[in-house]
């Protein structure tokens, strides 16, 4: 009889041979250690991580701390352009940078669906690594759970971010001046779209990726360069239009928008054209806008030419006194229309 | 679609415009027939560069907006049942029936699945051999070809797992019958470039001749509705009853045969009750006889037979604005009691809904900031 190893109430499976998670691996047992080891630890190490505390810590400097959270639910999981890992790194560290905040560490939270390949949430992992390493945020602590087949999505990830804003900058909707100008940092709704083609396995002319990018060194460049930035909002789930309206009324001014100014690229903008959606609506997720000074619009633009994530600046309107916090839309053909907020999901049309 | 940019060009705009009130002695009123170009006029503001003597009345051309409530009760019904997948164009989704409206099932667990083309659904039938795959045919001649390929290849195939729930209208009928009402005032129209680009516009000649109403053929770009409008106001003011095509980039008279033909075999017309109007001979579509297998309503018959006539929102106008009576703020429900998040009627909700259309860029009142 061979006594070799004692009795283990945890699956006595090692992590290489399961090819899928299994609920075991939530379980506090040794198969999730194998899997905090063996797939995080793998990818994210760093000192902080590795120290396998309960938390992360670390000194603090005098200074503003912006802290802030988002839940990632993708359908797919990887799209052309990125994946949930990448964007879970990147949409935490843009909400800190829109906070004009140098973002320092990120968590990371899983919930994971029974079944999940493992070679699928490797891959996921290993994009979020690789883009906390360019981003150059660390990613020092996390959690893991596992949920029964058919309660999840194969995989939800939560991130939160802490960042120090530096002394003497405010970023924030009750900072916009009445004359201030409104600038976008690239061309609209290529993250959407992108999403939406592979979801429903639409080909459009011409390939369109995400956007998907962290804004943080442009932001730092920008504040760095002496731009007075008032406001900034990163344009996400309901695009360009729904984050004017959120700051028209966080703000209480009114807003004049330029449709001819807004850059769409071509193949975004067919893809719209055929399916019935409005591109100024498209989800982004590595543009965002600004509010500065009417006086440094072309300083501002300036700057954010020097960096690859802003592709096609460019100054989109200005504040308006008149009959805040209305959106107004100067549309191609010169007539004026209201840029409201939609009242749920935009539904492809018929025909 | 580089079309997008030549069409939306400002200097041809207001050069257009200029033609029109040239042009405008008398007060006329069009209707633009086709719910797409509602919302180019609304999302525009194309109205707002016409002379006050023109009045552009909006037309039922949605096919999402005259489907009738009875339909959609039973395309809830069909989407609730174990074991079907139900397969809809996404605006559908949110109209409601006498018993609420799709989102509701499937927030309730229905499988129900967004598609994009008659094609996409085939293919989900092929893919799951032990599910029924429904799908909600909706739509004017424009997408009727590619309902009737997808029944022509499932048939091909020996695929029986597929079957429509046909919601289609016919664009001309509905001319007529507003045309024929004791109401009308309608004076010429602007006929849907997209349904032509099927159907040709042969069919038009006759009606334009037996109303004396002169009819342009005319796109979705804000420019083509402006020289849609130009052509048509020429036509009234000049005392000529013709019907002209301004799309011709898209549109023959003929039409597209092959399209036309596959409908052909597929489907024959039927009398169809359009949401808040009522019954129009033969101004829809149905299954020919000899692919009943297809067809939903033979197929579930025992689960729908049980389903008692839908009654529409008694608060709601939508026939009346569907019809040209009445535009879309002037329905005291507009905007109070019925909004995109809790609409009466479909117009509320279709993406080529009228009252979508004012209640998204007008809201708020129009302005000329
Ligand atoms: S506003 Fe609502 S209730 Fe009134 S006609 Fe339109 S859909 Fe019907």
């Amino acid at each position: 009889m061979t006594q070799s190893k004692s009795f283990e109430p945890a699956c006595p499976l090692p992590i290489s041979a399961t090819k899928t998670v299994q609920l075991a691996h939530g379980g506090g047992g040794r198969l999730m250690q194998e899997l905090i080891q063996g797939v995080f630890m793998r990818a994210f190490h760093n000192p902080m991580l590795d120290s396998l505390h309960d938390g992360a810590i670390w000194p603090v400097e005098k200074g503003t701390l912006a802290f802030t959270t988002d839940s990632y639910v993708v359908r797919p999981l990887f799209f052309p352009g990125g994946d949930i890992g990448s964007l879970a790194v990147n949409g935490t560290i843009n909400d800190l940078a829109m906070c004009g905040a140098k973002p320092l560490y990120l968590s990371a939270g899983f919930i994971l669906e029974e079944g999940l390949s493992m070679e699928v949430l490797r891959r996921v992992v290993n994009s979020m690594a690789e883009a906390a390493r360019t981003a150059g945020v660390p990613i020092v602590t996390g959690d893991t759970k596992v949920v029964d087949r058919g309660k999840g999505d194969g995989i939800f990830i939560n991130t939160a971010g802490v960042g120090v804003v530096p002394a003497g900058v405010r970023v924030l909707p009750t900072s916009i001046q009445p004359d201030d100008a409104i600038l976008v940092s690239g061309h609209l709704g290529s993250h959407g779209v992108a999403v939406l083609s592979v979801r429903e396995g639409l080909t459009f002319d011409g390939k369109v990726e995400s956007d998907s990018a962290p804004l943080h060194h442009i932001v730092s460049d920008l504040i760095q360069s002496g731009i007075e930035i008032h406001c900034l909002r990163d344009l996400t789930r309901g695009g360009l239009a729904s984050a004017l309206n959120e700051l028209a009324t966080a703000a209480k001014v009114g807003m004049v928008v330029e449709e001819a100014a807004i850059p769409v690229q071509e193949p975004v903008r067919g893809a719209c054209e055929l399916l019935g959606l409005d591109p100024l609506y498209v989800a982004n997720e590595g543009r965002f806008v600004a509010m500065v000074p009417a006086q440094q619009v072309e300083a501002a633009l300036a700057v954010m030419r020097r960096h690859e994530v802003a592709n096609q600046p460019a100054h989109i309107g200005m504040m308006t006194d008149r009959d805040p916090p209305l959106v107004v839309l100067r549309t191609v053909v010169g007539t004026h229309r209201v840029l409201d907020l939609l009242s749920g999901e935009q539904l492809p049309r018929i025909c | 679609m580089k079309y997008v940019d030549e069409f939306r060009n400002r200097a041809v705009a207001t050069a257009l415009a200029e033609r029109i009130k040239k042009t405008v002695r008398r007060p006329w009123s069009i209707m633009e027939v086709c719910g797409g170009q509602t919302h180019a006029i609304v999302r525009f503001g194309l109205d707002s560069l016409l002379p006050p003597n023109l009045t552009l009345v909006h037309g039922p051309g949605c096919p999402v907006c005259v489907t009738s409530v009875s339909l959609i009760d039973r395309a809830v019904c069909l989407a609730s049942l174990p074991g079907v997948i139900f397969c809809s164009f996404g605006d559908m989704l949110r109209v409601p029936g006498s018993r609420g409206d799709l989102f509701g099932v499937k927030a309730a667990g229905g499988d129900i699945r967004i598609i994009y083309s008659p094609l996409d659904a085939l293919e989900l039938a092929r893919n799951n051999p032990d599910r029924d795959v429904v799908c909600f045919a909706v739509g004017f001649e424009t997408t009727a070809p590619a309902w009737a390929m997808a029944v022509t290849q499932a048939k091909q195939a020996g695929i029986t797992n597929f079957s429509l729930l046909i919601a289609h209208v016919l664009v001309p009928p509905a001319m007529e019958a507003i045309l024929a009402s004791p109401q009308n005032r309608i004076q010429g129209f602007l006929a849907a470039g997209h349904v032509c680009t099927v159907m040709g516009y042969e069919e038009y000649e006759a009606i334009a001749q037996r109303y004396r109403v002169p009819i342009v053929v005319t796109g979705f770009e804000p420019l083509d509705v402006l020289e849609g409008i130009a052509m048509l106001v020429s036509q009234l003011e000049e005392g000529r009853v013709e019907v002209e095509n301004q799309y011709v980039r898209s549109v023959s008279r003929e039409g597209n045969q092959q399209a036309k033909s596959v409908v052909d075999r597929v489907f024959e017309p039927a009398s169809r009750i359009w949401r808040g109007i009522g019954e129009i001979p033969a101004s829809g579509l149905r299954l020919k006889s000899s692919y009943n297998t297809y067809n939903a309503e033979l197929k579930f018959q025992p689960d729908l037979a049980q389903l008692a006539d839908g009654v529409e929102d008694p608060e709601c106008r939508s026939g009346l604005v569907l019809q040209g009576l009445l535009k879309p703020p002037d329905c005291p429900a507009f905007g109070i009691r019925c909004t995109p998040e809790q609409p009466l009627g479909a117009p509320m909700v279709s993406s080529e809904g009228a009252c979508a259309a004012y209640y998204r860029y007008r809201s708020h009142a129009t302005r000329d900031a």
